[in-house]
């Protein structure tokens, strides 16, 4: 027996890929970066770009406003992009950029950056994530409605495939759907059936599987589409996904696609874990649950990781620093390199248990994907899938509120000491230099002053005309790289596209979202509710909306559905606001609250900007933030006029709520007696 | 410049459109010293104050979830404040009302400059009356028709809702998408009322939108009704049919205002008055209204009524009415 399933590995396995998602404030600091994280042992790049860059706005757009450098780095052209990857060998790089409706765009001053370099596209290795269904629903970096963003995907698989064949040109998204508060059988069905969605359109687009030009195109392309996961500290479940994962891809390859090399039908994913259950207590218990979670991606050979990048230990607290990005690399390393997890075969094989909770997931899977077929693919699907993601991620926070999730340091064992390693000035995160914006826009002008601006407006025409053809003639990679050439900008671009296809708002999921709480659980909240409206007049009215370039959308949703049960009418804005839009709707809509959501680290420059608006446009109501808002910067938002800030540790929604209503309440009242004294007054 | 009743009533005839978000608050208002507020600004607005109908066009704009109502609205915002049309919208959301509050996602899916002074949009919950229009709608948008160009109330639903719609709006336009046969079935049977306006959105499909066009124009004809104007629209860029829809609107004003705004006055006349019994009935339910002699009492009375009376006004005249029959 032990003959034919040997113990060890007639040789040890390569570690997978290992990357830090990294970058921020500018091109140069970002490039210094990257030098040190591949003298620390790195393999690989994982590019994080700023907001601006991945929603497709130049530094000096008004939306940009607070957000460049913040969240990544800002790459505003090929200039940027060269400097970003200065001294760096694109020939031997393997590059992951989380970039997604600019993906084309970011491609192409890559490949462009690469001839500078004198490498030519076909040696390029590297994926762009390009998944925009997933930004749909969970992540909000989307640019353009989804036909047109469908047609920029496919475009870039055909032009791939042919030009740069090592490339990934998509990373189907699994991740951001569990931060999202997708359960595993979600997590599995919303992403296969987003790649079905995707086949199919470049499948039309190369023309593959019959009458096309080359009957085994769907081959490559299948083979070069691979998958970005999540991974949570439920790790067995976790692994049984990826398992799943695996048997379902391979599935789909031979039956839809009819794929037959092995080669290609090999599930292949990346992965970054878990940062939704990453806690503000206790910021010390995130590193075990990184440990455990990268145990999920790298314990059982038959469905492991191939690159993994995992989040550090204060991500709940804002940005991380290198030193907090070196101790996850580190991670990495210890589990690669001391552990003997490298040395087995597929240590699960035969586990009864496992098989078994494969079996169990596979079929959730299933039914869930045809019900996703049965509204007409996910691209039809994705108002179903916003709305069943809400559900789950109201059912989470429920079960967390109650107590029946348990959160270690967070809803129980919450007594703890001092932690020293938040004790510095900062906090123990990185603070990024506003004054860098500024500069950023300087350098954006001087560009734009250096170039040839007649190259770049005929490039920007020729694109224009290129995705205006009603045929789709040409694929739009080629108008794209030739305009990354001529020197336009990524806001350039863009503005170019969004004036062809429109623009695009994904919808918002919370208005089918069941009652968050039972009846008994909201009452006392509901009388609260009942009192202030006899006092108002009016029932109270919340906007919830969320200023900047951030997505993540998750805590502004959950606030508004709690809100509307326990009895509010709350207008829902959604994401991506400016100040002026935010103020205009306050007025106009007449509520008694703002109530705004922040992750990106904007607060400090945009929380103030729309105190301001509002004032301005004359509406006094007050304002709550909530969102990943470090300790030292409470203070200076309260000076700002901030009523209340809330931050992750705050995860009972319903003490949240009671003290919007306390507030509220006690706004009603001054206005009351400030109307009393100036009546009093104007006796006098 | 008084924030009273009276003052924005005042404010809003002199078309001061920055009045509008002010006078909503009063209007929505239950608190019985902004009911009074209320009842002197829709007092000061009246016909009977201004000596005519306010001029601006009142169209309800109701279909199906999902057709894309927003998205035109959108387009249709756009083109009107392109003609410098000042634009009131109303956003009636239907979402449900099991614990008393609601979700108004609305107002995200419409685009709009915020700087634009001369726009006003404004979400509410739907009445407590099951699918109505609560009592605040339908006064908001005789108030903003004193100030705007064009009133737009937003509903949600078939069958009941443009019915509803019809008891406040000037043009009745009902939004549907190609496929969309239930909507046939309900002209067919009578169960929806046939708008004056009719609108196939997502021309961009192409030969399914035109028939889905042509089936509805069958489907009008065999009801002979052949004054609905039925156009084919596509809210994704370039927009087509948006011209053409506006000139439907255009139109319809035409023939309620010809012949010194007779149509126009009968209709707004008989949605003041039907809205007065609403109003009273849900205060003082059908006892009350059996004490006036029941319906055909109540219209009776309100028939006597200065023909520029507003809303509340007609109410205290049914209630007078109701304590002297109590007495």
């Amino acid at each position: 027996m032990s003959g034919e399933h040997p113990v060890r590995l007639p040789e040890r396995d390569r570690p997978w890929m290992m990357r830090t998602y990294a970058g921020h404030s500018t091109a140069k600091a970002s490039n210094e970066l990257y030098r040190r994280n591949l003298e620390k042992g790195q393999t690989g790049l994982s590019v994080a770009f700023d907001l601006p860059t991945q929603t497709g706005y130049d530094p000096d757009d008004e939306l940009a406003r607070g957000e460049v450098g913040k969240v990544g780095v800002p790459v505003s052209h090929r200039g940027d992009m060269a400097a970003l990857m200065d001294g760096i060998p694109l020939g031997e790089m393997n590059t992951s950029m989380t970039i997604n409706a600019t993906a084309a765009w970011l491609l192409a001053l890559y490949i462009v950056a690469a001839e500078e370099q004198g490498v030519p596209a076909d040696k390029l290795q590297g994926t762009t994530q390009n998944d925009i269904i997933k930004e749909f629903l969970a992540r909000g970096t989307y640019a353009f409605p989804p036909a047109p963003s469908m047609r920029l995907i496919a475009d870039m698989i055909a032009y791939t495939v042919e030009h740069v064949p090592k490339w990934n040109p998509i990373n189907i998204c699994s991740y951001h759907l569990q931060e999202a508060g997708a359960t595993p059988v979600q997590e599995i069905a919303y992403a296969m059936s987003n790649a079905i969605a995707v086949l199919d359109a470049a499948r039309e687009r190369v023309g593959g599987g019959g009458g096309g030009r080359d009957p085994k195109i769907m081959e490559q392309v299948f083979g070069r589409i691979s998958f970005f996961v999540n991974a949570g500290v439920r790790f067995i479940e976790e692994h049984a996904k990826l398992r799943a994962m695996s048997i379902l891809w391979e599935e789909l390859g031979r039956e839809r696609y009819g794929v037959e090399d092995p080669r290609h039908l090999r599930f292949r994913y990346g992965v970054q874990v878990n940062s939704l259950g990453l806690t503000e207590a206790q910021p010390e218990n995130n590193v075990q649950r990184i440990v455990l979670e990268a145990l999920a991606v790298t314990l059982g050979r038959g469905a492991r990781a191939r690159a993994i990048q995992l989040p550090a230990w204060n991500e709940a607290l804002g940005l991380p620093r290198p030193w907090d990005q070196q101790w996850s690399l580190r991670i990495q390393q210890v589990l690669a390199y001391e552990t003997d997890i490298l040395e087995y075969p597929d240590i699960f094989e035969g586990s009864k248990v496992m098989d078994a909770l494969v079996a169990e997931l596979l079929e959730g899977a299933r039914a869930e994907m045809a019900v996703v077929a049965e509204h007409g693919g996910a691209v039809e699907a994705v108002p179903y899938m916003k709305a069943a993601l809400v559900d789950s991620h109201r059912e989470r926070i429920r079960r967390i509120e109650a107590g029946e999730q348990v959160v270690v340091g967070q809803n129980r064992f919450t007594e703890t000491e001092v932690s020293p390693l938040t004790a510095d000035a900062e906090g123990g995160i990185l603070v990024v230099d506003p004054a860098l914006e500024a500069q950023q826009v300087e350098n954006l002008r001087r560009w734009r002053s250096e170039r040839d601006q007649t190259a770049v407006d005929d490039a920007l025409a020729r694109l224009a005309d290129a995705a205006g053809d009603a045929d789709a003639e040409e694929n739009l990679m080629v108008a794209t790289i030739a305009a990354a050439r001529a020197g336009a900008t990524t806001g350039e671009w863009s503005r170019t596209l969004r004036e062809v296809f429109g623009s695009y708002r994904a919808p918002t999921g919370v208005g089918e979202a069941a009652a968050s709480l039972s009846t008994g659980e909201l009452g006392e909240l509901r009388d609260e509710v009942a009192r202030l409206q006899e006092r108002l007049g009016r029932r109270p009215k919340i906007l919830v909306g969320k200023p900047g370039l951030d997505g993540h959308s998750n805590g502004a949703e959950q606030i508004a559905v709690r809100a509307r049960d326990a009895g509010m009418d709350v207008v829902y804005e959604g994401i991506r606001l400016t100040p002026a839009q935010i103020a205009a709707s306050a007025l106009q809509e007449g509520v008694h609250v703002i109530g705004l959501s922040i992750l990106s680290g904007s607060h400090r420059e945009l929380i103030p900007a729309v105190i301001e608006a509002l004032r301005e446009a004359g509406v006094n109501a007050p304002v709550v933030v909530g969102g990943i808002i470090p300790e030292q910067d409470v203070a200076p938002l309260r000076e700002a006029g901030v009523a209340a800030v809330y931050t992750p540790k705050d995860f009972d929604i319903t003490r949240i709520m009671r003290d919007i209503v306390a507030i509220v309440g006690e706004d009603a009242e001054r206005a009351t007696a400030t109307a009393a004294g100036a009546s009093a007054n104007g006796a006098a | 410049m008084s924030a009273g009743g009276a003052g924005l009533g005042a404010r809003l005839r002199a078309r001061d459109l920055s009045a509008a978000p002010a006078a909503l608050n009063l209007l929505e208002s239950t608190a019985p010293s902004h009911r009074e507020q209320a009842a002197a600004l829709l007092r000061e607005v009246s016909p009977a104050s201004l000596g005519h109908e306010p001029s601006g066009h009142v169209i309800g704009v109701t279909g199906p979830p999902g057709v894309g109502k927003s998205t035109l609205l959108s387009v249709l915002l756009h083109s009107w404040r392109e003609q410098q049309r000042s634009v009131a919208m109303l956003a009636v959301d239907p979402s449900s009302r099991h614990s008393g509050g609601s979700l108004l996602g609305d107002r995200a899916r419409i685009e709009f400059d915020p700087a634009d002074r001369e726009v006003f949009i404004r979400s509410t919950a739907a009445g407590d009356r099951l699918g109505g229009l609560s009592s605040a709608t339908r006064s908001a948008a005789q108030a903003l028709a004193v100030a705007f160009d064009v009133v737009v109330i937003e509903t949600v639903g078939v069958g009941q809702a443009e019915t509803e719609i019809a008891e406040v709006a000037d043009t009745v336009a009902v939004v549907v998408q190609p496929g969309s046969g239930d909507v046939l079935q309900f002209l067919k049977s009578g169960i929806m009322e046939i708008p004056d306006v009719l609108v196939v959105t997502k021309a961009d499909l192409g030969q399914v939108a035109v028939s889905a066009l042509r089936d509805v124009n069958a489907s009008l004809r065999s009801l002979g009704k052949r004054s609905t104007w039925t156009v084919a629209v596509s809210s994704l860029p370039p927009p087509t049919g948006i011209d053409e829809l506006m000139q439907g609107f255009d139109q319809h004003w035409l023939e309620l205002t010809r012949d010194g705004q007779r149509e126009l006055i009968r209709r707004r006349l008989r949605a003041r008055r039907a809205a007065a019994l609403t109003d009273f009935t849900v205060e003082h339910g059908q006892r009350g209204l059996r004490a006036l002699g029941d319906r055909r009492g109540a219209e009776a009375l309100l028939a006597g009524q200065d023909p520029g009376l507003d809303v509340p006004a007609l109410v205290a005249t049914l209630e007078r009415s109701l304590a002297a029959a109590e007495r």
